[in-house]
């Protein structure tokens, strides 16, 4: 199979889904949950129908700004707003009596704007800390520049375009960036890396097997031999992965939405960005083997 | 080539094993009825709990299933502790006495496994509260919020016929008035006539009016110190006290001493807190979210394992075993641990499903290519083992080491330390562990004892 042949092609994939990534990135920004921007979540199951005015009711009796209302189910609600003290929420709870005396609350949740710039340091330390420890530890595995700068390059693509497309679902879906996303773009950068690993595992043992061959020859068997592998894993993860975002209700949809664009994204990227870099170096290295 | 004998021994330990984990993971009650025709059996199983005695040392393990908050139904209460008023050498004191006393009144509203602790972010010290099964806090967070109520109680006689059913609130039902506020500081003191650590109160002039009066009334009777109602002492009194200092004497040790002494301190001037962050989750929608996250994890499970066996036939058929027998170690170690399951926990486990045949696909690719290479079966599947198991040791490392980083073992406070967070790293390493055992060493195993070289591939 001459795979390395539709390099031209992978360069115009990548380069949509940076380009798209970075544009939604800058123009759509994200949607951040209050794990970030601080702020309310109040989640009632209402025993009746129930209308919006009704529900702003309880707010503007109260002396509240009016929450953000979003339908989750049969007269379910989940309404979003400021961050609340603990007296402004029993009088909040009288009020929802007074309307509906059989609603359930199925979650409440306030929390400071603090606690969210804390979470932002956290987060940035986090993956600065991973891509240090995963560079340190690619470097040792393959001594080559060429391997370890590609497989970087390749994990930070990853990155990007999972960064981006949740921009993307944010603004058409409303996904929200909360603490779980900052998990999924960690657990995308390491199986990024994990399967660029196998395959230039691959190559190295080829290389070792067969001095004189041509890089894109070798690339190319090499590519051949593990895109089977490649593809069955993933579609194993993508089989979980899928099924959560399918069924498992709405707590870790996202997360597990991301979770997917990361390990499609990685798959795709170990063939088309990390093995088409190492033969962009290898060309334009003066060591011709 | 292996030893046939070994093997086989190893098959049954991998066996023996499989249905450990399978007892340990039964319900703690199981009835089975099974009625055929006129056969009718009917038993209950009942799990085996590990309570033994080894030499000396009794060893008891709960294995129920621990749930966290957002799967059980709870709340949690975070507050910044405003430790600006305390010396700096006199903090983690302070810390302690606060943790004891909000631990004190939250076992008062009867709510179990509750868990207290401080944490320190930046230089702003905060205080972290996990309520299981509560609903609703709204009331209850004034109440951890105030200050601890330091009481004193006098003695009062109780009739001859009434001793026997007199509770310790019967006997000490007398309020004499003095309270918290009126103390200015307690400390711990040595007795120099018999160097035994004592325990000093100060009371402000107020309270050392009051505490005279007290001292009088109830001169050779008792008085009793409680803390939000929780008796810590109560002292005989000896002499009239007129001038507000007092002294606990009585069977203290150092350390006993520092403690009531910090109690004391933090009824009288207790940290002051803010809340700034609260979460509830009705249980409910907590048992909403676990049945579907277990239903999309079975409905995952079952199609990597068709799939799995649409690819490899009776090869994937094997793999599929090694990952029951995976799923099954997997859920024993949750037990055993124990880890609490948060649903970020669910996802954790789930993706690592994924993974874990990760391995067994990397070895059984490698085995094909073996075999077109004309190697002879039981040759093509060692050699796939030896050969894959560079690149499964490599790219688990990986996964790890990004895992070690959520999981911030060494409690970092530059790192993340939310248990969402914390839940599913913890999932996710056990899973990958795990994985790498049941992928390699219990399917290659199994493949030796089951797989004759009559498979196709």
């Amino acid at each position: 199979m001459n795979i390395m042949k539709l390099r031209p092609l992978f360069l115009i994939i990548s380069s949509i889904l940076l380009i798209t990534s970075l544009l939604s990135i800058i123009f759509w920004q994200f949607k951040p949950s209050i794990d970030f921007s601080g702020g309310s979540i109040w989640e009632v199951s209402f025993s009746q129908n129930i209308n919006t005015d009704q529900i702003n009711e309880i707010f503007t009796k109260n002396n509240l700004d009016l929450p953000i209302i979003t339908s989750i189910g049969d007269n379910n609600y989940s309404l979003k707003f400021k961050n609340i003290d603990p007296s402004q929420k029993v009088a909040l709870n009288s009020s929802l009596k007074e309307i509906d005396d059989q609603a359930i609350e199925l979650k409440f949740e306030t929390l400071g704007p603090i606690l969210g710039k804390e979470l932002l340091k956290k987060t940035i330390f986090a993956i600065v800390l991973s891509s240090l420890f995963l560079l340190l530890f690619i470097g040792s595995r393959f001594k080559d520049f060429s391997f370890g700068i590609s497989a970087i390059l390749a994990m930070f693509h990853d990155t990007i375009i999972l960064v981006g497309g949740f921009s993307i679902l944010g603004h058409f879906f409303g996904a929200e960036l909360d603490a779980l996303f900052v998990t999924a773009v960690l657990t995308t950068l390491s199986s990024s890396v994990h399967d660029t690993v196998v395959t230039f595992d691959r190559i190295r043992e080829l290389k070792r097997q067969n001095y004189q061959i041509d890089w894109v020859q070798l690339a190319n068997q090499a590519v051949t031999e593990t895109l089977n592998r490649s593809i069955n894993n993933s579609m194993t993860i993508i089989f979980m992965l899928t099924s959560l975002v399918l069924l498992g209700g709405s707590t870790t949809r996202w997360f597990a939405a991301a979770l997917l664009i990361g390990v499609i994204c990685g798959t795709y990227s170990s063939t088309g960005v990390a093995i088409p870099l190492v033969l962009f170096f290898k060309k334009h290295s003066k060591k011709k083997y | 080539m292996f030893n046939q004998k070994k093997t086989i021994k190893i098959f049954w330990t991998i066996i023996g094993l499989t249905f450990v984990c399978l007892i340990i993971n039964i319900p703690k009650v199981l009835p089975l009825k099974i009625h055929l025709g006129s056969f009718n059996w009917e038993h209950t199983f009942y799990r085996p709990e590990i309570n033994f005695k080894l030499g000396n040392t009794e060893i008891k393990k709960n294995l129920d299933l621990k749930y966290g908050l957002d799967l059980a139904g709870g709340a949690s209460l975070t507050f910044n502790i405003d430790t600006s008023k305390v010396k700096s050498e006199d903090i983690t004191q302070a810390l302690d006495s606060l943790k004891s006393n909000i631990e004190r009144r939250i076992n008062l509203f009867g709510v179990s496994e509750t868990n207290v602790q401080t944490s320190k972010q930046d230089d702003q010290y905060r205080l972290i509260i996990e309520l299981p099964g509560v609903e609703d806090v709204s009331n209850t967070v004034d109440l951890i919020g105030t200050t601890a109520q330091l009481t004193f109680k006098g003695e009062v006689e109780i009739p001859a016929e009434a001793t026997a059913t007199a509770t310790f609130y019967d006997v000490f039902s007398q309020d004499i008035g003095l309270d918290g506020s009126h103390l200015v500081r307690s400390s711990v003191e040595i007795n120099p006539n018999n160097s035994e650590p004592e325990v000093a109160l100060e009371f402000d002039q107020e309270g050392a009016k009051i505490f005279a009066k007290a001292t009088n009334d109830f001169l050779n009777k008792r008085i009793a110190i409680l803390i939000d109602d929780y008796p810590l002492t109560y002292p005989t009194v000896q002499t009239v006290i007129t001038d507000g200092r007092a002294v606990i004497s009585g069977s203290f040790d150092a350390k006993s001493a520092k403690e009531l002494s910090a109690q004391l301190n933090a009824g009288a001037l207790p940290l002051p807190i803010t809340m700034i962050q609260q979460s509830q989750i009705g249980a409910t929608l907590g048992q909403d979210s676990l049945n579907k996250g277990l239903f999309a994890g079975i409905v995952g499970l079952v199609l990597v394992c068709l799939f799995m066996i649409a690819n490899y036939g009776k090869l994937g058929l094997i793999a599929d075993i090694g990952l029951i027998i995976y799923s099954l170690i997997t859920l024993t170690l949750y037990r055993l641990i124990p880890v609490t399951l948060t649903f970020p926990g669910i996802v954790g486990f789930i993706l690592s499903i994924g993974m874990a045949v990760d391995s067994n696909i990397l070895i059984f690719e490698r085995f094909r290519e073996e075999i077109r290479k004309g190697k002879n079966w039981n040759m093509a599947m060692e050699s796939g083992f030896g050969r894959a198991w560079d690149s499964i040791k490599d790219a688990n490392a990986c996964t790890i080491i990004t895992g070690l980083i959520l999981f911030n073992p060494l409690n970092w406070s530059f790192l993340n330390t939310s248990g969402m967070v914390r839940g599913f790293a913890v999932t996710l390493i056990l899973g990958i562990i795990v994985g790498i055992f049941t992928g390699v060493f219990v399917t290659r195993n199994l493949l030796r004892v089951l797989a004759k070289e009559k498979i196709k591939l």
